[in-house]
């Protein structure tokens, strides 16, 4: 096969390395190699994670190269917009509509681009583009802590993994109490994509 | 944090290369290890401190660290002891000392480097330290060889009595990769028992002159040992074309390169001649991709090898597959792929990293960005020299964002501990400025003591501000000695910091509240405007420790007259919405924090009824 990269973007606090640890375990249990490798810097609270994700027969280097992924997976629409040039030209994007402003934006001396703008960034890249609003949606399960989950059931209508291992990954690294409602947030997510428009 | 000591032996795991490292020590049979915090080498005795069985310390310093692990070894047990790039600086005296006393135990030093500058202050090589310290360096290439370099490093300690570095780097320790896992080695069960023998222990001149000899002739056996060790391969290509690789750059060159002749060394030093001359001999055009310095092509060209590499490659930054693949086209060793145009995202604002909302070191800086003597200096600068000012020496740690617009806290930050000695040597040197030296409670501890001493003793007047926070922030909170906070989560004596300042001779010595912004404010007034030696310690507790407070505070719109002082703060919560001030509830630090109703001129931030959430 193919290798699959996808690339996961957002802000500390977000639950990226947990989505990224999710997805690399799933792909393990498919029998998979798989390598990935999480980019923090100085990461204080609010700020930009990057996670590379790898699979396939062999996964030789841990990071995606530029214009190396075949899913740009935007957890915050900001950092997916400064992410996108990752993304394989035709390849596919499933955003959080959800944006957080930057230091340089809350104090007014820049802008937050609207929604269209960062969509036509992106849309130099990609070939297909999901942007959902995963707040509102998960709010309905009455925890919006399972918003990652959720997206991730959206990311996973676009690989090739099979929703059992996804199960097996999502029971082996959440807490007991909390894996219902992250079971349910996943079938959510994933029903979103699979009914969704694309834009 | 998954518990890593409960895998079994045969089974598959993902784990990152600090926790391969972690276990690999582990199942190699090691009993002490100890660390100071440094990214990207944390992880690996966070792992460590849960095991069961394992004596592992957070040391004062990486010096403390690796004394107490060569201390362990000279009992005859397997010691490790880890460190970021620049912690090996400060350890480099004990490294060097143990290098010529050798081992008991087997005694592994991990330096975790960090091409790229991803949160250190320099991206310096530390290969170049095993030809220093005339020591073997191991560096694993994926999580897997991490895991199973360890127990080679721990032999080959032993079997040449040499103490043994493990160099990883950001990508290595901080990358996911496949383990098969072994299982626990026997060597665990040796007790731990001190032989005195002064000629191998003792370095005197007399036996130090003798132990030289040993170790010039352990390099050479070591050399030997490089030429057939399972840790350097030989990969067969196809093409006419052969790479030396080491670590990630291994990884990067397959991906490019994948039918290229691969010698992956996993030793890097000391290298044997005949292992690169044979590889050499059986390619056309040898090439060399490492990260950072040229360290295996300057070997290999001082055998009288033609080779290539930085002359393509690049000596800064970290690699990556797309670096090395535009490197070697630009060298005309790759055909001309089809170039990526990165899209169009220049317009896009940045999210530089800032202080948390509710952190207990921005009121600090805003008290000292009050005085009229910093208003002085940094509105002069930098068009004509300034006296009578205030210039504030910084640190290491999550404060030296203080540096950033608009708190403009900080003129210098190098290395940890230099605060003090940065603010002396102005002084001495003879500046008309007041001299204020911030450093956080972990970096104080670390390497503040002594150059506190140092102030004592030759009379300063300087002012000395120790932002307590109450653990290291910086690096994903871990104890120090004065957090009474073991590495393995337990209740242990603390050093009183205010007891320990005083004790070393500062009469002038302030416990403040970090989030009382008047108290501050005159203690800032008061200490820039003496002439003693003072410290004043600012005391609060780091924001993610905290439980989450709900009096978020919000802004009476009616009243605010937009004149921007809270955003002065710096902090994330306050900003700009529909023209209006606003601040973020879900940032808020709310009751934890409370400084922008503090500074609010006109009383417009306040917590309201409304707002109150339960």
């Amino acid at each position: 096969m193919q290798n699959i990269s996808v690339l996961i973007t957002g802000i500390g606090g977000q639950g990226i390395i947990l989505a990224s640890d999710v997805l690399a375990d799933a792909a393990m249990r498919t029998g998979w190699d798989v390598k990935k490798t999480d980019s923090i810097g100085m990461a204080q609270r609010g700020g930009s994670v990057i996670s590379h994700v790898r699979m396939g027969d062999v996964v030789s280097s841990p990071l995606i190269p530029t214009g190396g992924a075949d899913v740009l997976f935007g957890m915050e629409k900001l950092e997916a917009a400064r992410h996108c040039h990752f993304l394989k030209p035709g390849g596919q994007a499933v955003i959080n509509s959800y944006g957080a402003p930057p230091l340089t934006v809350a104090t007014g001396a820049k802008k937050y681009p609207e929604d269209e703008a960062i969509l036509s960034v992106v849309r130099e890249r990609a070939g297909k583009v999901f942007f959902i609003d995963g707040l509102k949606k998960v709010s309905k399960l009455g925890n919006t802590r399972a918003l990652n989950v959720f997206l991730l059931g959206a990311l996973s209508v676009l690989l090739p993994l099979t929703e059992q291992v996804w199960q097996e990954a999502l029971e082996a690294k959440l807490p007991s109490k909390i894996i219902q409602i992250n079971l349910q947030a996943f079938s959510l997510g994933r029903e979103e994509v699979k009914n969704a428009g694309i834009r | 944090m998954q518990d890593i000591q409960k895998i079994s032996a045969g089974s598959k795991h993902l784990l990152s290369g600090n926790e391969a490292i972690a276990l690999g020590a582990y199942h190699a049979g090691m009993k002490v290890a100890t660390a100071y915090p440094g990214t990207p080498s944390t992880e690996i005795l966070e792992n460590i401190a849960r095991f069961e069985g394992v004596y592992a310390e957070w040391s004062t310093n990486e010096k403390v660290a690796l004394e107490i692990a060569m201390g362990a070894s000279y009992t005859g047990v397997r010691c490790l002891c880890s460190m970021k790039h620049v912690g090996l600086n400060v350890a480099a005296d004990s490294l060097l000392s143990a290098s010529i006393t050798g081992v008991n135990g087997g005694l592994v030093v991990v330096s975790a480097d960090d091409p790229g500058m991803h949160s250190s202050q320099n991206e310096q090589d530390n290969r170049h330290y095993a030809r220093l310290a005339k020591i073997p360096v191991i560096e694993p290439y994926d999580s897997q060889s991490a895991y199973d370099f360890m127990f080679l490093a721990f032999d080959i300690s032993e079997k040449y009595d040499t103490p043994v570095l493990l160099r990883t780097t950001t990508r290595i320790s901080h990358s996911k990769s496949l383990v098969c896992i072994k299982g626990l080695s026997e060597v665990g069960a040796r007790r731990a028992s001190f032989t005195p023998n002064p000629e191998k222990y003792v370095m005197l001149p007399a036996f130090a002159r003798k132990r030289h000899e040993v170790i010039e002739n352990r390099i050479l056996e070591l050399r030997e040992y490089a030429q057939n060790t399972p840790l350097n391969q030989v990969l067969k290509g196809t093409g006419s074309m052969g790479i030396i690789a080491n670590g990630i750059a291994f990884q990067y060159a397959k991906e490019v390169f994948p039918d290229a002749a691969v010698l992956r060394l996993g030793m890097t030093y000391p290298l044997s001649e005949q292992l690169v001359r044979e590889f050499a001999d059986s390619v056309e055009k040898l090439i060399a991709i490492e990260e950072l310095d040229p360290f295996i092509e300057e070997m290999v060209r001082g055998m009288g090898i033609e080779v290539s590499g930085k002359d393509f490659i690049p000596i800064t930054g970290e690699l990556s597959p797309e670096i090395v693949a535009s490197s070697a086209k630009k060298a005309g060793l790759l055909e001309d792929v089809e170039s990526e145009e990165p899209a169009c995202r220049a317009e896009l604002p940045l999210r530089p990293p800032s202080l948390c909302p509710g952190c207990p070191h921005r009121g600090l800086f805003y008290a000292l960005g009050k005085t009229p003597r910093r208003i002085k200096k940094v509105t002069s600068a930098p068009t004509k020299p300034t006296a009578g000012g205030l210039v504030i020496t910084g640190d290491i740690g999550c404060y030296t964002l203080g540096a950033y617009k608009p708190l403009n806290g900080l003129d210098t930050c190098a290395c940890m501990g230099a605060s003090i000695g940065h603010a002396l040597g102005m002084e001495k040197a003879g500046v008309t400025d007041k001299l204020v030296a911030v450093i956080g409670d972990s970096t104080f501890m670390h390497s503040g003591l002594t150059a506190l001493a140092n102030a004592v003793y030759n009379q300063s007047q300087i002012t000395i501000v120790i932002l307590d926070n109450m653990t290291t922030a910086m690096t994903g909170h871990q104890g120090h000695p004065a957090t009474g906070i073991s590495a393995g989560g337990k209740k242990t004596q603390a050093v009183n910091l205010e007891n320990a300042v005083r004790g070393i001779g500062v009469d002038e010595v302030v416990v403040l509240d970090a989030f009382d912004i008047k108290a501050l404010r005159e203690a800032v007034a008061r200490a820039t405007e003496s002439d003693k030696l003072s410290v004043i310690i600012v005391r609060g507790e780091c924001a993610p420790l905290r439980a989450r407070s709900f009096a978020c505070r919000v802004v009476d719109t009616s009243v605010c007259t937009r004149c921007n002082t809270c955003f002065k703060l710096a902090c994330p919560a306050i900003q700009y919405k529909d023209g209006n001030v606003y601040i973020d509830p879900e940032l808020c630090a709310g009751d934890n924090c409370g400084l922008c109703d503090q500074v609010c001129p006109v009383g417009a931030i306040g917590v309201f009824d409304e707002a109150v959430k339960e």
